[in-house]
């Protein structure tokens, strides 16, 4: 078993320190995911050393004890227990624990505000609304809305405003950082960033039930210039949001990508009416006991 | 309600278990018939208050249950291995792995933990039984129709399916209105009216039963683990029982505690579930350390190393418990300050889980190691709980949270815990055990074949999935996109599994083997044992101690062995009458109401609650006057029966 054990860990390693790419979590595009990484890098370091230390001692110890010929006839001491042992890894754990404590402390407090390198530029205030199984992007400053896609200028933070008008999702796009959840009725708010151009995928990462997997979306990160002009484009060609259109996005199922030149904040913020959505889909006589049979 | 809403139609994996359910309904019916066999059901095991009984049908119940659970993970498994598989639609995936969770949580690992303590407690501090047998009785059976009411719900009215931690608004009724989240809800709230009862019923029997010298520090490893999970069921099993009963009125009777509309406030649900869902976990984690400290010592030949350290280390892990629930969602925007205080309370948890693996590994250390089957699943046990205590640390780090969170890294992380602590125990326990129940060993060769299958395939099935999480794979997604790059590990972890079920079908398998074929054991202490319950024959006989022994130190039977065994010696002439409590009905036919009236609300037929509610009232009220004081267990008849243990043994 231990020969198993030792493959296996050989093996993780190999696909860890080749396969990084392929892992977005561990290869970040952001400085919100970056500070993650190395939060994660530095506790899987550490752990190594516990797992090798215990391991170590686990394969010494039932190899050289084990019950065999030579080794079969012998009554074992009686131990009571070693005050100076006992005290070492006592102290040790913490010793570790502390190592993990105090960057994960510094780390929490850090994510809370805009990351550290463009805490210069203004971020840019994104409302990022669930609903199943859909996403919806509002940006009161530029007066746009996006269904199930997003653009963000690079090098710029985000402030992603989240909410839910239903079940409660989870934004999540690993390749710039963890997750945050978007319930109904809350605002919960999480800085992301992203430090170069590129596609990224994202997705509610809470189950939210039938639609849950399909719940997906990608984010566009590109220059200001880029953004800037597609935000111009928007408002000039896309059609603007009315509530009826809304109302029925908000029907459960899912949606293909929309655009429009002007946002659903204005008649409700579900960070503030928890109701909305449910008294909607009465309004168009949706009944989710019907919905749920089929 | 039409007839094909009341039955789930239009899936042939379900008309294959109708039809499979009930063939199985007549062969047992068929065969109880067949061999008269009615009373003795009826005398022997449904009305019976004996703690070893109790436990053995707890285990069997566990059992079962892992294999349905253990099939709602094939059919997981089989799903997930290729891309964009249609095997399953979202919807039947999503109600597999709400059962999956909940069955072997509540249904499996907690029944087969508690069913050892059944067996085993009373016997290691020299208790004829536990100290309300009656009650002990009612747990089961309360235990066993919240298990089958829940059971039910696949074939009649339609599963839950949002996920075992049922998280509101989802589970609520303006979005998953019906029968499925109803059954989750009656199910829980059946069987844990027995879990609390178990808790009460345990920690009055360690405290008030034990025999004479035995202080609280003479106890043996296992009955200090169960002891301390007593007072973990006693504080967490109540919250669950308000939880559940605030979301049954919000759904059945239309209250607004976690609604969307009228000001409910879902998050609190998820501060209630975790407040009892973090101690849960150590409810089945502490009594599985307890079991490993009892093999490891027995089968080193040596006795527990800092016993001390090991109790002091399970109350501080019991304490902790009631103080990380946060770390369940981290996710959910609370203050910085709020993350970091449960991050630390959460880390702490591993200092004194350190110690128990230092412990453990100096307990081994200049032992005798004696490999059988039970000492392999408790050596196995240790390397991977590290590995599952490690990513637990990482995982406990809120920062490193945000990207763990809701994906296979968490999955593979409490698969490492739960399976390689709980379930690695349960089978450790159950070969342990075995022969002081049944009266002969379950066989080794096959015992060694399935664990190694298993614990192979169980690191195969999930160490790929700690690379999922970081690959970004979210749990409970029902397939994939070919693009995520997620189809190898997943490929391999589907692997795992199989293996994993070959080896649980061989334990199986080694049950019914060993039944048929296996060597009755000469003698009640098969492997050289250092616990009381270890003194009595095998099979035990049902009154436990002729005499009640006396305790002078740790592992006490070690000692009178060491001193020589006259101290058991029974000399007839100072036995005494016994006395034991008479077997009732009562428990099974008031489990039964209770499960016709969680069946009844259910569906809201509320004439059907009502009258069930009422019967269990009128057994409630027939038990109070019962006038029953047990009977008395004649000198004579002891005589007889040790009589016939101690020539066997001759």
């Amino acid at each position: 078993m231990k020969q198993i054990k030792h493959l296996l860990l050989f093996s993780s390693l190999l696909i860890f320190l080749s396969g990084c790419s392929a892992l977005p979590v561990l290869d970040p595009k952001g400085p919100v995911a970056d500070a993650q990484k190395d939060l994660i890098v530095w506790s899987i370091s550490l752990m190594l050393i516990v797992v090798a230390v215990v391991f170590g001692l686990f394969a010494f110890i039932i190899t050289k004890y084990r019950e065999r010929p030579g080794h079969d006839s012998h009554e074992p001491d009686e131990m009571e227990g070693n005050k100076w042992l006992e005290i070492i890894w006592t102290v040790i754990p913490i010793i570790i624990v502390i190592l993990l404590a105090v960057p994960t402390v510094k780390t929490i407090y850090e994510l809370e505000e805009a990351p550290e390198s463009s805490k210069d530029k203004e971020p840019l205030i994104i409302h990022a609304t669930s609903a199943n199984w859909k996403w919806f992007f509002s940006y009161p400053e530029q007066e746009i809305e996006t269904v199930n896609y997003l653009h963000i200028p690079e090098d710029r933070p985000i402030l992603f405003k989240l909410s839910s008008a239903d079940s409660m999702a989870a934004l999540w796009i690993p390749r710039l950082g963890g997750q945050e959840y978007n319930m109904a009725g809350m605002l919960t708010e999480i800085y992301l960033q992203a430090d170069e151009p590129g596609v990224y995928q994202g997705r509610n990462a809470n189950f939210t039930g039938e639609g849950f997997t399909k719940q997906q979306f990608k984010v566009y990160a590109e220059s200001p210039e880029k953004f800037q002009n597609w935000v111009n484009k928007t408002q000039n060609e896309a059609p603007a949001l009315t509530q009826n259109k809304y109302d029925e996005l908000l029907l459960p199922g899912h949606v293909p990508r929309q655009t429009y030149s002007s946002t659903h904040l204005q008649w409700v913020n579900h960070a503030k009416n928890a109701e909305y959505a449910i008294k909607a889909r009465e309004r168009q006589g949706y009944n989710p006991e019907e919905a749920e049979s089929h | 309600m039409q007839l094909d809403e009341f039955f789930v139609t239009g899936d042939p994996l379900i008309y294959g278990a109708d039809v499979s359910i009930i063939l199985s309904l007549i062969g047992i019916i068929f065969v109880l018939t067949k061999y008269k066999k009615w009373k003795w059901l009826w005398n022997e095991w449904l009305t019976t208050v004996d703690h070893k009984k109790l436990g053995v049908m707890y285990i069997i119940s566990a059992v079962l249950m892992l294999f349905r659970g253990g099939v709602d993970a094939m059919l997981m498994r089989a799903q997930l291995t290729l891309p964009n598989n249609e095997f399953l639609d979202s919807s039947h995936y999503n109600e597999i792995f709400t059962t999956h969770g909940t069955i072997m949580i509540i249904f499996m690992a907690m029944p087969f933990l508690i069913g050892l303590m059944n067996v085993v407690v009373p016997l290691q501090i020299g208790a004829r039984d536990v100290a309300y047998p009656f009650l002990n009785a009612v747990s089961f059976w309360t235990f066993f129709m919240g298990a089958m009411l829940f059971n039910i719900s696949f074939i009649i009215g339609g599963s839950p399916s949002a996920g075992w931690t049922s998280y509101v608004p989802m589970a609520g009724n303006e979005l998953s209105p019906g029968p499925g989240q109803n059954y989750y809800l009656l199910g829980l709230q059946v069987a844990g009216i027995g879990t609390l009862l178990t808790g009460i019923n345990f920690l009055v029997t360690i405290l008030k039963m034990r025999a004479p010298g035995m202080t609280l520090m003479r106890m043996p490893m296992f009955t200090w683990s169960s002891a301390i999970t007593c007072v973990l069921i006693i504080f967490a099993f109540p919250v669950l029982t308000v939880a559940l009963a605030l979301m049954t009125l919000d759904r059945i009777f239309g209250a607004h505690f976690f609604t969307l509309m009228d000001g409910g406030m879902p998050m609190l649900w998820a501060n209630l579930f975790w407040i009892w869902g973090h101690p849960e976990v150590y409810i089945v984690i502490l009594p599985a350390f307890g079991i490993f400290s009892e093999v490891i010592s027995t089968f080193s030949r040596k006795n527990l190393f800092g016993y001390k350290a090991m109790v002091y280390s399970m109350v501080v892990i019991a304490l902790l418990s009631f103080i990380v629930w946060v770390h369940h969602f981290f996710t959910m925007g609370a203050d910085a300050s709020v993350n970091s205080f449960f991050s630390l309370t959460t880390m702490a948890i591993a200092i004194p889980t350190g110690v128990k693996i230092f412990n453990w590994l100096l307990t081994l250390y200049k032992g005798r190691i004696k490999i059988n089957t039970a000492m392999l699943w408790s050596l196995a046990f240790i390397p991977n709980f590290v590995i599952g205590g490690v990513t637990g640390v990482m995982l406990a780090m809120a920062a490193a949270d945000y990207q763990y969170h809701n994906t296979y890294f968490l999955v593979a992380h409490f698969h490492y815990v739960l399976i390689s602590g709980t379930v690695y125990a349960c089978f450790a326990g159950l070969y342990y055990w075995y022969p002081k129940v049944f009266g002969h060993k379950l066989n080794e060769t096959l015992g060694k074949i399935s664990f190694w299958i298993f614990v192979i395939g169980f690191n195969v099935c999930f160490f790929p999935m700690y690379f999922l999480g970081f690959a970004g794979m979210p749990r409970r997604v029902h397939t994939y996109a070919e693009d995520t790059g997620w189809f190898e590990l997943n490929a391999v972890a589907s692997v795992g599994g199989v293996l994993m079920a070959i080896g649980f079908v061989i334990i199986v398998y080694n049950i019914y083997y060993s039944i048929r074929y296996a060597e009755r054991v000469k003698t009640g202490d098969p492997w050289d044992g250092r616990t009381l319950e270890w003194s009595t024959p095998a099979p035990v006989p049902y009154y436990n101690f002729a005499k009640i022994p006396d305790v002078h130190g740790l592992d006490p039977y070690w000692q009178i062995k060491k001193e020589g065994k006259q101290e058991l010696d029974i000399e007839e002439e100072r036995l005494e009458q016994i006395h034991m409590p008479d077997n009732s009905g009562v428990p099974v036919i008031m489990s039964v109401l209770l499960f016709i009236a969680g069946f009844g609300l259910v569906f809201e037929w509320m004439w059907m609650a009502i009258a069930a509610t009422i019967g269990v009232i009128v057994t409630m009220i027939m038990r109070s006057f019962d006038p029953d004081e047990g009977h008395h267990v004649e000198v004579e008849e002891i005589k007889e029966i040790e009589r016939n243990v101690r020539r066997k043994e001759d």
